[in-house]
């Protein structure tokens, strides 16, 4: 038995072709391609990664968040403040792609991808939680690692690190006075 | 708590939640995550961890149970959430290593490999022949480690007490190592964006010989103890069965991919610090059950020895760490020689280099599975965003599937075939 | 401890008060609490384990419930997250109990200044021993445990008395 293989496609021109209004723009950086799309269609541009024969996209590496926040204002040169890359990989081919869409600062709030691959699931929590990005659809938005009653996304820019001053020798009275030690 | 976050960010402060407090939830929650029959009281609902000997960490897991067979399993995690990525932020990168080694704490090296070939990528660094074959014997035997510590927990788990003192009896001998190179038996810190930090010291060859030719003896031990026993193979056999095509869709990598029957290792399929030139094989995994996740962990002990012993042979001269002055500094020795060595140590240890203000991916294979940096930098000496993937979130995330319509107690043999580490997973 | 009144003859007499001889006891056969957190447990798990051998202080019985253990070794960072349920396992415990605070994270927060890490388990529960290094070596670690016999053999038992009350 032979299984006849589809010869690997250029993702770009195939997008192009089959969602013209999706693509925004491609960028390569050290042989790393990168797919800007609009939120709205980034389903349908996943499902078009993953199901066309020849691109074959069929693992989700990642949903990595980033936020271009800076704190004199603009975000960088980048056209909105948060953005997500869905790292996929195709194992038929062996190639990776970025897919990555750029979201407002005052509502960040795209399609979940879980319908796409189950993987999304704890990803898209993931960055909800940390990032503050919303993502409808998806079957149970909760925190997965901070508390569930924690305010504020702490891997924002804007989100302060948290601070507490180091005790040495020579401030250890003036640190002992606040510091809560706990009881028995 | 107001001290532990500057007066003006208080807002930011979760005045009602720092996590200090136990936060309550209600069963109400949990609808639609559950099956109704909990909400009504038929099934039971029961809380396993934080603190459980056999979550491998502070996993906590949301059990229901209809009688001893587990309806749903919720896993909760984020009791060991760091914040690292979010500290390396504010970390040049030469510093920033030294975080990445407390991610995944049972291979601290395949952390520090990650994290210096994105920065590499990001800058266009090329690292010497001889530091890629030292990193392939650090990476191997930081391998085996991992693994040792997985197979004496995981039958630890399931009461088999004895090879838990001699996967550590041999794990030993690794962390002596290490500590010949880096001076540390766990964080060493021992890659550096560029190479690795110091040469191989002059024993170290030699202690390595010694430890490959016992160690085939002692993998030998274990499979004697575990392989064949009537008792291992009842409790792991049919047990946490994961399809092939299930497992890609939920994101598992690694072994536990592998035990499914999928072949797919990033050393093989995307060479990283010349892992092509060595002849190794992958080995694969028949029914996807705990059973199968297992032997193939012990098959790649015995790989992982394999490339060492290729890899021992094949060490090249040269130098161990790039000579490019932008990004590595100079060795101390040239300190006192030349000018220009001592603006580059300065200009290294107070500002660090700078890096393009673009994104990259890097994947490797750690010994949990694929561990992805995603590295964006932002022009300047510091990143603006590290994110680390990491194979533990995807298979905690997995767990509930896998646990569904098994009685409690196989629930541990499924953690610790999945071979998760909660630094890993939390960061 | 006691005198062996070798004037005695050889009769093999020890002397000694109540409460050293409690507290000799006691220093043989300290039960720790199963609680491991971060890399610092690995540590741990390895002076467990066959080269550094616990159980040659009587610490090779890990107790996974807190109500049977006097001693409980916070090995790692503690986070936000978890502090309430370490609280609540310290309070479970049965006095008189031991905190060994091991590991720079778990001591004063070690390299993560940061949101989600509690600097010092100090601030949730009261602490006997401090181990430093990151993590620290099973030697490091034993020490730790020497320092702690230490500290209960000079103890009397009027100080077990209110170590359960809120001061
Ligand atoms: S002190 Fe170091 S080794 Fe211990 S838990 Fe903290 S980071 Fe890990």
């Amino acid at each position: 038995m032979s299984i006849k293989i589809a010869k690997a496609a250029d993702p770009v021109e195939s997008l192009r072709a089959a969602l013209p209004d999706a693509l925004l723009d491609t960028k390569t950086f050290r042989d790393e391609l990168t797919l800007i799309v609009k939120p709205e269609s980034i389903i349908s541009v996943l499902r078009h990664l993953r199901d066309t024969p020849g691109l074959l996209y069929n693992f989700l590496s990642d949903i990595s968040p980033v936020d271009y926040y800076n704190p004199q204002g603009g975000y960088d040169g980048r056209p909105e403040r948060f953005a997500l890359s869905y790292h996929l990989y195709s194992m038929l081919y062996n190639r990776r792609i970025r897919v990555k869409v750029f979201l407002p600062e005052d509502d960040p709030r795209l399609p979940s991808a879980t319908s796409v691959w189950p993987a999304a699931n704890w990803l898209e929590r993931e960055a909800y939680d940390m990032m503050g990005i919303v993502f409808d659809g998806h079957p149970d938005l909760r925190r997965v690692l901070m508390p569930q009653d924690w305010n504020g996304h702490p891997h924002r820019r804007d989100y302060p690190l948290g601070y507490e001053q180091p005790m040495f020798s020579f401030n250890v009275e003036e640190i002992a006075k606040h510091k809560p030690f706990a009881k028995e | 708590m107001s001290f532990i976050v500057p007066e003006k960010d208080r807002s930011l402060t979760p005045g009602s939640g720092d996590g200090l407090e136990s936060w309550v939830g209600s069963v109400e929650e949990l609808r639609g995550l559950v099956s109704d029959r909990a909400l009504t009281g038929e099934t039971l609902l029961l809380n396993m961890g934080p603190h459980h000997p056999s979550t491998h960490g502070v996993l906590r897991l949301l059990l229901e149970l209809d009688g001893e067979e587990v309806v749903t399993c919720l896993p909760d995690i984020g009791f060991l959430h760091t914040g690292i990525e979010k500290n390396i932020e504010s970390k040049t990168y030469e510093k920033a290593v030294t975080l990445t080694d407390r991610m995944d704490y049972l291979s601290p090296m395949s952390n520090n490999m990650v994290f210096c070939s994105a920065v590499e990528k990001l800058v266009g660094l090329d690292v010497p022949p001889r530091a890629q074959v030292i990193r392939v014997i650090c990476l191997e035997l930081s391998r085996i480690a991992s693994h040792l510590v997985w197979l004496g927990t995981h039958a630890l788990d399931m009461g088999a007490m004895s090879v838990f003192l001699y996967c550590f009896r041999e794990r030993e001998k690794i962390l002596d190592m290490f500590e010949m190179l880096s001076g540390q038996r766990m964080m060493g810190s021992y890659f550096r964006p560029g190479g690795v930090w110091r040469d191989l010291p002059a024993d170290f060859l030699p202690t390595l010989e010694a430890f490959l030719d016992d160690f085939p003896r002692r993998v030998d031990d274990y499979e004697k103890l575990l392989t064949n026993n009537p008792l291992w193979i009842d409790r792991t056999q049919g047990i946490g069965i994961v399809e092939p095509e299930e497992a890609l869709a939920l994101g598992m990598t690694g072994p536990t991919l592998r035990g499914s029957g999928v072949n797919w290792d990033i050393r093989k399929a995307m060479p990283y610090s010349g892992y092509d030139q060595y002849d190794f094989d992958v080995p694969l995994g028949e029914h996807g059950d705990v059973y199968d996740r297992f032997y193939v962990r012990i098959l790649e002990l015995r790989e992982s020895m394999r490339i060492i012993r290729q890899a021992m042979k094949a060490i090249p001269g040269g130098p161990f760490r790039s000579e490019n002055r932008k990004f590595v500094p100079p060795p101390r020795a040239e300190l006192g020689r030349s000018m220009e060595a001592v603006i580059h140590h300065f200009k290294l240890w107070t500002e660090g280099f700078s890096v393009p203000d673009e994104e990259v991916y890097v994947a490797i294979e750690s010994p949990r599975g694929e561990i992805g940096c995603y590295l964006h930098g932002t022009g300047g000496n510091k990143p603006r965003r590290v994110r680390f993937k990491t194979p533990s979130f995807m298979h905690i995330s997995a767990l509930g599937k896998l646990c569904q319509g098994h009685m409690i107690a196989d629930v541990v043999a499924i953690i610790g075939s999945v071979d998760i580490v909660l630094g890993d997973s939390d960061r | 401890m006691g005198v062996v009144s070798s004037k005695l003859g050889n009769l093999g007499v020890v002397t000694t008060t109540l409460e050293t001889a409690v507290n000799w006891a006691r220093t043989g056969a300290v039960w720790p609490l199963l609680f491991g957190l971060a890399c610092c447990a690995i540590e741990m798990m390895a002076t467990q384990a066959s080269d550094y051998d616990l159980s040659r202080f009587g610490m090779e019985l890990n107790r996974a419930s807190p109500r049977q253990s006097d001693l409980i070794i916070v090995a790692g960072r503690v986070t936000r997250k978890m502090a309430p349920v370490l609280r609540q396992l310290y309070d479970q415990m049965a006095s008189p109990k031991y905190v060994i605070s091991m590991g720079d994270c778990a001591s004063c927060g070690g390299v993560y200044n940061n949101y989600a890490i509690v600097q010092g388990v100090d601030e949730i529960i009261p602490v006997d021993v401090y181990v430093a290094g990151c993590p620290p070596r099973p030697e490091q670690l034993i020490h730790g445990i020497i320092t702690l016999h230490e500290k209960m053999r000079g103890e009397r038992f009027t100080q077990w008395i209110g170590k359960d009350q809120p001061a």
